[in-house]
């Protein structure tokens, strides 16, 4: 009997040291915030970040990003008003930097709603301390897309009847056969429910900051914002169920967008373009990109602002694992495009492919390969994918070559055509580099004011997964979706 | 003030223990009470359970903008390119569903969309409304920050003041207060 007990207390010490060094079974997750704050506390930090003064580093970094936002209007507006001759493009290639931005950018907001909507119906609760953030990133970043097809049309302020059917006085309607027109509706689809999701999520937390706002500004803007939102279980019931939703539509969603985008090639005849792998191909891509541009962010975000508490090096280690998933699945998707080159048999089809890693843009091809594929293989090493300075640089990295995935698509099937007749050669303008340079500004712009002004943290659903935020297993069946189960 | 005497007011009372609010929302419920609400920082688990709160709606309503969205997508794309304006491109057929299927699924999923966020705020929630009878009260504000806040109102049939501050307190509410509403405008 008395063995037994001191057996029992040795175990039970025994639990405890390795509860300490996170060893023990049940606690081998590590947690998800750190610090064991208080509700309270988790509400003055995020409150402090948004309702404080901008103090001189963050005017500093804004007014370099606004400075480049600046120089893309003045870039834009000359364009405008000369017309797209003063970009490099023209014939045989008519597509060039502008969509090559355009699909980089689409790109860069998947990961975005992936975190919102995909991890959300997989119950991956680590995605509270990003999603809001990722989400924002989305957001700017489908503006930034949207301004190139834009500017493409050459005549921007007719796109209106290009681009939307409505009743106009010359009784003409959009082809809705034309992928180009699928793209529309897609992005245009992608950017509102982005923002509705956006929106939703951040409407309680709002409610909290028109508590904490200084000025009679905040208040109101806050308090507008929140709808006046009290926190009601009985709104809360009803909020949960269009969190599901719209994290059920914009799942099937997210995978649609870049599917659609892939459509505005592969529905073509071009060797290289045409080819039923790009839809999973150029969404693997996207969530590949847009996982990198976030942890760029986030590691700036999380230094700058003081936010190691919520995001851990645990959410870095995660999206470094999915980072490199999605870059192997693009770099199979390299491979088995050659594959299919020679196995297809059509010369032409090989000639494009034996042309893009060895012609003119061989460059741009090697580029890629080894920022997307070479690169991302360093976080096979747990220790890697948890160091910071390697991560920032590895997400860099994979930015570029995602870049020039798109450039590479484009320019190598547009170079050189059927005829060696019409074979060209594309270069950008200074014009068209300085547009790409503003859009970074404006989504750079866009993410300081999104850190400043509102809750970066989905401070609501990380109340909900602190470990003893939600009533006791086996009490009475949960139905709340928001965050189920009991955090680790 | 005139309005006073026939505004409702209301008895609440602070919990900081989701089991003991779960527990206390269930008594509220089996005494009878109705008119009652709980006010909470984030969604609490099993709580629409305990108070009694019907399934939402939510979904039918979600299902009809879904239905409103295919119907408008296959109306527009068939009406447009066969009916209005013809549009023979390479002889093709005017309408196939083939090539309509990803404007479909966009518009679907669009108008779902808006359907679900406007339904859910404006319609089952009464939102937005910019003025709250009881912002006033501190305790009721803490709601959004790390209170749970427990409401009833005083126009419940049952309700008197005594038996339902007793039963708050019995239940293990801080802090059980009347709040009177306030009739005045003010920012919530």
């Amino acid at each position: 009997m008395k063995e037994e007990q001191t057996a029992a207390a040795k175990n039970a010490v025994r639990r405890n040291d390795m509860a300490e060094h996170g060893l023990r079974k049940d606690s081998l997750r590590e947690p998800l915030v750190l610090g064991n704050p208080t509700l309270h506390d988790i509400t003055e930090k995020i409150s402090s970040i948004a309702v404080g003064a901008p103090n001189k580093k963050f005017m500093l970094a804004l007014t370099i990003t606004g400075l480049m936002a600046a120089w893309g209007v003045v870039a834009i507006v000359y364009t405008i008003i000369t017309g797209i001759g003063v970009w490099g493009l023209n014939n045989p290639m008519g597509w060039g930097w502008d969509i090559t931005n355009f699909v980089f950018w689409v790109g860069i907001g998947h990961a975005g709603t992936l975190i919102s909507a995909i991890l959300f119906l997989f119950r991956q609760k680590w995605r509270t301390a990003i999603n809001r953030a990722a989400e924002a990133m989305t957001i700017f970043a489908v503006i930034c897309a949207l301004l190139f097809p834009l500017l493409h049309t050459g005549r921007p302020w007719l796109a209106v009847y290009w681009l939307l059917p409505y009743p106009n006085q010359m009784q003409m309607w959009t082809n809705f056969r034309s992928p180009l027109e699928w793209d529309v509706f897609a992005v245009g689809t992608y950017f509102t429910v982005s923002l509705l999701f956006w929106f939703t999520g951040l409407v309680p937390d709002l409610a909290m900051l028109r508590n904490y706002a200084k000025n009679k500004l905040g208040r109101t803007l806050y308090g507008f914002f929140s709808l006046g939102w009290v926190g009601s279980s009985r709104h809360w019931h009803h909020y949960e169920m269009a969190y599901m939703i719209l994290a059920g539509l914009s799942t099937p969603l997210v995978l649609s967008v870049h599917s659609i985008v892939s459509f505005d090639f592969a529905v073509s005849v071009l060797p290289g373009w045409h080819t039923t792998i790009f839809p999973p191909y150029f969404v693997a891509g996207a969530i590949f990109s847009g996982f990198a541009m976030v942890i760029t962010l986030m590691v700036v975000a999380r230094e700058v602002l003081d936010l190691h508490q919520f995001i851990t090096l645990k959410h870095f280690d995660n999206m470094n694992k999915i980072i490199l998933a999605t870059g192997m699945m693009v770099g199979y998707a390299y491979a088995m495009e050659f594959f299919i080159a020679w196995y297809s048999g059509s010369s032409y089809e090989l000639f494009v492919f034996k042309n893009r890693a060895t012609g003119d843009y061989a460059w741009s091809y090697w580029i890629m390969i080894l920022c997307n594929v070479i690169s991302p293989q360093i976080f096979w090493s747990a220790k890697m994918r948890r160091s910071i300075p390697v991560m920032f640089i590895v997400s860099i990295f994979v930015n570029i070559g995602m870049w020039f995935e798109r450039f590479t698509i484009i320019s190598t099937s547009l170079h050189h055509d059927y005829l060696p007749a019409s074979w060209g050669y594309y270069s950008p303008t200074w014009v068209e580099i300085s547009i790409f340079i503003g859009t970074f500004g404006i989504f750079l712009s866009l993410f300081l004011l999104f850190t400043k002004f509102l809750p970066v943290i989905a401070t609501a659903e990380v109340k909900a997964i602190l470990p003893n935020a939600q009533p006791k297993h086996g009490h009475h069946g949960g139905s709340s979706t928001l965050n189920p189960g009991e955090a680790h | 003030m005139e309005t006073t005497s026939t505004m409702p007011y209301a008895v609440m009372g602070n919990f900081y223990d989701p089991n003991k609010l779960i527990h206390a929302a269930e008594h509220i419920r089996d005494a009878g009470y109705e008119k009652f609400d709980i006010h909470t920082p984030y969604p609490v688990h099993g709580i629409d359970q305990a108070m009694g709160i019907k399934r939402t709606s939510l979904p039918k309503f979600s299902l009809g903008g879904a239905l409103f969205g295919l119907a408008n997508s296959i109306g527009l794309i068939w009406w447009t390119g066969s009916v209005h304006y013809p549009l023979n491109i390479g002889g093709k057929p005017l309408f196939a569903f083939q090539f309509s299927i990803p404007v479909m699924f966009e518009l679907t999923v669009l108008l779902c969309a808006l359907t679900t966020v406007f339904v859910m705020f404006g319609y089952l929630c009464r939102l937005p409304k910019w003025f709250h009878e009881y912002q006033h009260d501190e305790g009721f504000r803490a709601a959004v920050d790390d209170t749970f806040v427990v409401v009833i109102q005083s126009d419940d049939s049952r309700f008197t003041e005594t038996g339902a501050k007793g039963l708050l307190e019995k239940l293990g509410a801080e802090n059980v207060r009347t709040v009177a509403a306030n009739t005045e405008y003010s920012h919530v």
